[in-house]
């Protein structure tokens, strides 16, 4: 009998259902995979060493396009970095309103990971009702910020700008809405019997496996570890906030959808409280030491002192005293951390960010081994990857 | 009893029915599709799309190249070079803006001190050239000059949150 040798494919760069630029080399046995091999670095950008370059404050929209699919959670890590080596701490309302947005790009994402694993499994229908609360979103986004996606909006110290009238209104409106069109993503997949065909039992990953491959965020919660930063560490107001951890129990590729879905609606949840707290009460958005902040536009105009601190923020910036941080936020796909080490100057002297996606995708060979080929879609769809963050 | 329920579900489709039964719905429903070029839908007076230089009522421009934008500038898309005119005012001699650099952060617009550099609400400026999309100082000022009732008008309905 002739000797059968295994076939390699490559699934990607260009795969529309290889989310983004992943080529991934896999080992062939007939349709089941002996072994997977991502090849990561086709969207490297050297962000990192980048930073060293910038003020603390040109870098804030390079954090937009780390993970472009949760623009401010990838900003909210930052500010938080910054503020820490500083020693300040943003106003109450800046917190409300970071905590409101962390949550808003927590359903944003999730709408995108909903639609788009539902789309590489077959079903169409769900990716364009996602899509329609993304709209929504990105609206929200725009109007606080001026920009759809790349949202420059959270600032270490607070936020860039006030909410404008009549926003913390349509949010809530979308509040009141959104819950109704979780159930009826759930109605459409939760019990349909493609999907579990699909999902349950695919990309197993039990406890200790997920701890040792280092998975934060839904996916070791998927797992029946429930590991949450916003519980365990809690940052801004989240130790105010009222909300339940939702686990799954086999750690399935169901599971972690389950989980997803129920993390919706926690955040949900979470919108809500910081909503009513928002609509009771006013304060300043932003630290007002305007050697950290640049002044209130109107005040330039007419007062010298301001001015000098206008030009002085936008020119040199702040120095941030020496030290390390690590600061740490649950972002949607996992532990999103910025690592800055200052020597005080105005710049960061090395700035690593530890990306949930990268530590997710490293586990791809041991998830898809055994599965067939069709599955290893389910599975890269499950880890909810996108690469701005995976290759920096 | 259970049994039976489960079974008469599985034979009858049922979950499938009840998801055609969601997508039948929203068939009969009003559509919510933007129909894009002839329909838009509105934007923020915070949007931040094309740049534009704005002048004084006067036709005087308001740059005084004081170049805290370009120093601001995450991406480096600004060049900016100066000298003194014959009046004694200082004013730019270039003003480029590399649209292709550019990551529409708005940060020039939040420091001008002056409120010269501004982001329109445009956003339909593509080309089939990169040259095309560096824009020079009379690009800026004639896209400033296009769009000023609606840049003054923004531009003052956001002013007390800046």
């Amino acid at each position: 009998m002739a000797e059968i040798k295994n076939y390699t494919l490559n699934f990607g760069p260009q795969h529309p259902s290889a989310h983004g630029v992943l080529r991934l080399v896999l080992e062939l046995d007939g349709e089941v995979v002996e072994r997977a091999d991502p090849h990561i670095g086709l969207l490297h950008r050297g962000t990192e060493k980048l930073f060293e370059y910038k003020t603390y404050n040109q870098n804030i929209p390079y954090f937009d396009r780390f993970d472009y699919v949760s623009m401010m959670a990838n900003e909210h890590a930052y500010a938080l970095g910054v503020e820490r080596l500083l020693g300040i701490e943003a106003p109450e309302r800046a917190q409300y309103i970071r905590v409101m947005y962390a949550e808003l790009t927590r359903i944003l994402n999730h709408c995108l990971w909903l639609g788009a694993a539902a789309l590489d499994i077959g079903a169409m229908t769900v990716f364009l009702y996602c899509f329609r609360e993304r709209e929504d979103i990105f609206d929200y986004y725009e109007e606080v910020s001026g920009a759809r996606m790349h949202a420059a909006y959270m600032r270490p110290g607070g936020v860039s700008r006030d909410l404008p009238e009549g926003l913390i209104e349509k949010i809530k409106g979308f509040t009141e809405r959104f819950i109704g069109y979780v159930d009826e993503y759930e109605t459409l997949l939760t019990e349909n019997r493609i999907w579990k065909q699909r999902t349950v039992d695919i990309g197993v990953v039990e406890q200790e496996a997920a701890l040792d491959w280092g998975f934060t965020g839904p996916m070791i919660r998927g797992s029946g570890i429930a590991w949450d930063l916003r519980k365990t560490q809690p940052y801004d107001v989240y130790d105010k906030m009222d909300f339940d951890i939702p686990v799954g129990a086999t750690g399935d590729s169901y599971d972690r959808y389950l989980v997803r879905v129920e993390e919706m609606r926690q955040s949900n949840r979470i919108i809500e409280q910081c909503v009513a707290w928002l609509m009771a009460n006013q304060g300043p958005t932003k630290v007002e030491d305007y050697k950290l902040t640049n002044p209130p536009r109107a005040t330039i105009k007419d007062d010298m002192e301001s001015l000098i601190h206008h030009f002085k923020f936008f020119s040199e910036g702040y120095f941030v005293p020496a030290g390390e941080v690590y600061a740490a936020v649950e972002h949607p796909k996992g532990e999103f951390g910025v690592y800055i080490v200052s020597d005080g100057s105005n710049k960061p002297y090395r700035m690593k960010v530890r990306a949930p996606g990268f530590a997710h995708l490293q586990s791809m060979d041991y998830m898809c081994r055994g599965h067939m080929l069709a599955d290893v879609v389910t599975i890269l769809g499950t880890q909810d990857i996108v690469f701005g963050e995976v290759d920096r | 009893m259970n049994f039976i329920k489960r079974h008469l579900k599985t034979w009858l489709l049922w979950e499938l029915v009840i998801g055609l039964s969601l997508t039948g719905r929203y068939l009969f429903k009003k559509k919510i599709t933007v129909e894009y070029p002839e329909e838009r839908t509105p934007l923020s007076p915070r949007f931040r799309g094309l740049h534009a230089l704005r002048r004084y009522e006067s036709g005087e421009e308001r740059c005084i190249a004081c170049k805290l934008c370009e120093v601001t500038c995450p991406a480096l898309a600004i060049t900016i070079e100066s000298e003194e005119r014959a009046d004694g005012s200082r004013r730019t001699t270039r003003y480029d803006i590399d649209m292709t650099k550019c990551i529409f952060c708005g940060f020039c617009q939040e420091a001008c001190p002056v409120d010269a550099i501004v982001e329109t609400q445009e956003f339909e400026y593509a080309s089939e050239t990169r040259a095309a999309l560096y824009y020079t100082k009379d690009m800026l000022l004639n896209v400033g000059d296009r769009y000023e009732p609606q840049i003054a008008a923004n531009l003052a309905a956001d002013a007390r949150y800046q």
